[in-house]
């Protein structure tokens, strides 16, 4: 992990309660039914999780919610301790800014390069270029990517994308990493040492949360489980 | 060490396919809109001069009667007119003024010395103050020989007035155009969204403000329209500049007697294409910032 010291530019100074919140949360894509029912869990800030649960459970979407893609049907979400439903649009960017996030389905832009794409989330913060080039080709380095920095998404692998996706979403030291399926496609081996980055950021300070129905992996940290099924949190993996 | 470092790339994949076509009837729609304003530039400034040469002037004829010193009578009538108030300056034209007057329809020098010609008076008078029309001819009243006073009224009046058709018509065209060309350029944005709401999506989901993203298709259009305006523009002002050397009679087509037009209309090329530059990116913000709106409500 590169070592950088720039400190978080959009933290607030004073904030308390845990990094997130949700509180009887139910949710439903448009008019279908209640795909997540009743969830309640709470991250405290610095935590490290893990969310499982078998295909279709709710993992995503529990994740979306998270990182303001969708909104939830019932319920309350904090982040930060603000409730995201009282938190007025303006300053919904500035908050998606300290989540990073490891989308399942890695949502590169094809047209940049690996280098662009990484860069994307400082870019869009409006650092300037010179103060990021550097870390940025570190951080590719140090995914496996040095030598593939200039290349195209579609000239990559499935596992390489999936890195690419990865580095930009830790690129700006974010408050809350939240990895959906991150090892899904990565050797053993990758797989640990990408494991190994999201542990050295939580040493940082950062809260992750891990879906992954990877069960070697989810065993292999000594970390607390939430387990998703049929829309549920199981009762007995609630507590953080 | 890297190229892909020296520059940041752009934001916005090219849209080749798209932008071609775009551009090409954006260029039209500017060309003819600078063709249409510099015909209202014209018409403007051609109808503007006509009339104040008109509303200037009054024209007295002194018919010649057998038994009478025509030369003697015009005099005299020079003399009635100039004490008038509101006339400014009385001209007797002489005989052979009239003689080429008549040229066109009698021919050139073959009039025998008795032949009678009426005597023009051209009689300059005040525009802000002129003489009624009826007090010219009281002078006239026991003069003992005839007059035709002919104040150009009429024939101002028909001239300002489609003078006036001419340029509002020519202004509601370019009005039109402009519309025209917003809507296309609207509706091409909303397009250019829609086939890219990846990287609209991307960037959101890596905490760009709406603004961020809006801008970067405004700038995409902004340069678009600026561009297309240029090309169209300057077709347009060929297109005058052609028309005006060609003569008269293409250019009085157009309103664009070279002469009359002027300084002023050389501004209207540059000025349409930032124009257009600038109706593109309105649009396009507008259009852009209403379906990311839509979307993340
Ligand atoms: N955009 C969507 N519109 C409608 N329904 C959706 C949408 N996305 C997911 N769903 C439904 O919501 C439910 C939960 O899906 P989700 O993607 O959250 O599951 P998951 O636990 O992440 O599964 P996986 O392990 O396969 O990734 C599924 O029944 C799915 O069909
Ligand atoms: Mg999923």
């Amino acid at each position: 992990m590169p070592a950088r010291d720039d400190t978080r530019r959009d933290a607030p100074r004073f904030e308390t309660g845990p990094a997130v919140r949700f509180e009887s949360v139910g949710m439903r894509y448009g008019r279908g039914p209640e795909i997540l029912r009743d969830v309640s869990f709470e991250l405290p800030r610095g935590s490290f999780q893990f969310l499982t649960g078998p295909s279709g459970a709710g993992k995503s979407s529990l994740l979306k919610l998270i990182y303001l893609a969708e909104r939830p049907s019932r319920g309350l979400i904090s982040l930060f301790g603000r409730d995201t439903a009282l938190t007025d649009a303006k300053s919904l960017p500035a908050i998606r800014r300290r989540i990073g996030v490891v989308f399942q389905e890695f949502k590169l832009l094809n047209h940049l390069t690996v280098f662009e794409n990484v860069a994307l989330p400082l870019r869009v913060a409006g650092q300037p270029r010179r103060a990021y080039a550097e870390d940025v080709a570190e951080l590719l380095a140090w995914v496996g990517l040095g030598e593939r920095m200039d290349a195209y998404p579609p000239t990559l692998s499935g596992g390489e994308q999936q890195r690419a996706s990865i580095a930009r979403a830790v690129v700006g030291q974010p408050e809350i990493l939240i990895a959906d399926e991150p090892t899904g496609n990565v050797d053993p081996a990758m797989a640990r040492r990408l494991l190994r980055l999201f542990a050295e950021l939580n040493k940082l300070g950062t809260t992750v949360l891990i879906a992954s129905h990877d069960v070697g992996l989810v065993r292999s940290m000594d970390a607390p489980v939430m387990e998703l099924a049929d829309g549920r949190l199981a009762a007995g993996a609630r507590a953080a | 060490m890297s190229k892909a470092r020296s520059r940041p790339a752009d934001l916005l994949p090219p849209d080749a396919g798209r932008d071609g076509p775009l551009f090409a009837v954006s260029a039209i729609l500017v060309f003819l809109a600078c063709l249409c304003a510099l015909g209202a530039v014209g018409a403007w400034t051609a109808a503007s001069g006509w009339t104040a040469q008109l509303s200037d002037q009054i024209t007295i004829q002194v018919l010649s009667e057998d038994d009478r010193d025509i030369a003697a009578d015009a005099a005299d009538a020079g003399e009635r007119v100039a004490r008038l108030p509101g006339v400014e300056s009385v001209e007797v034209r002489p005989r052979e003024a009239s003689e080429r007057l008549l040229e066109p329809w009698l021919g050139r020098g073959g009039l025998p010395d008795d032949f009678p010609v009426p005597r023009v008076i051209a009689v300059r008078i005040d525009p802000a103050a002129p003489p009624l029309t009826a007090a010219v001819e009281g002078v006239f009243e026991e003069a003992g020989y005839t007059v035709l006073v002919d104040d150009h009224q009429r024939w101002a009046g028909a001239v300002a007035q489609a003078a006036a058709t001419v340029r509002y018509f020519a202004l509601a065209l370019v009005a039109l155009l402009g519309l025209a060309a917003a809507a296309v350029v609207a509706f091409a944005a909303r397009a250019s969204l829609a086939a890219r709401w990846d990287v609209a999506d991307a960037l959101h989901l890596v905490g760009a403000p709406d603004g961020f993203i809006t801008s970067l298709f405004q700038r995409r259009f902004f340069l678009l329209g600026l561009k297309a305006g240029l090309t169209g523009a300057f077709a347009a002002a060929l297109a005058a500049a052609g028309l005006a050397f060609a003569g008269g009679a293409a250019g009085a087509l157009f309103f664009l007697p070279s002469l009359e037009l002027g300084w002023g209309a050389a501004f209207i090329p540059p000025a349409a294409a930032i124009l257009s530059g600038l109706v593109a990116a309105i649009a396009a913000r507008s259009a852009v910032s209403a379906a990311l709106a839509r979307r993340w409500s």
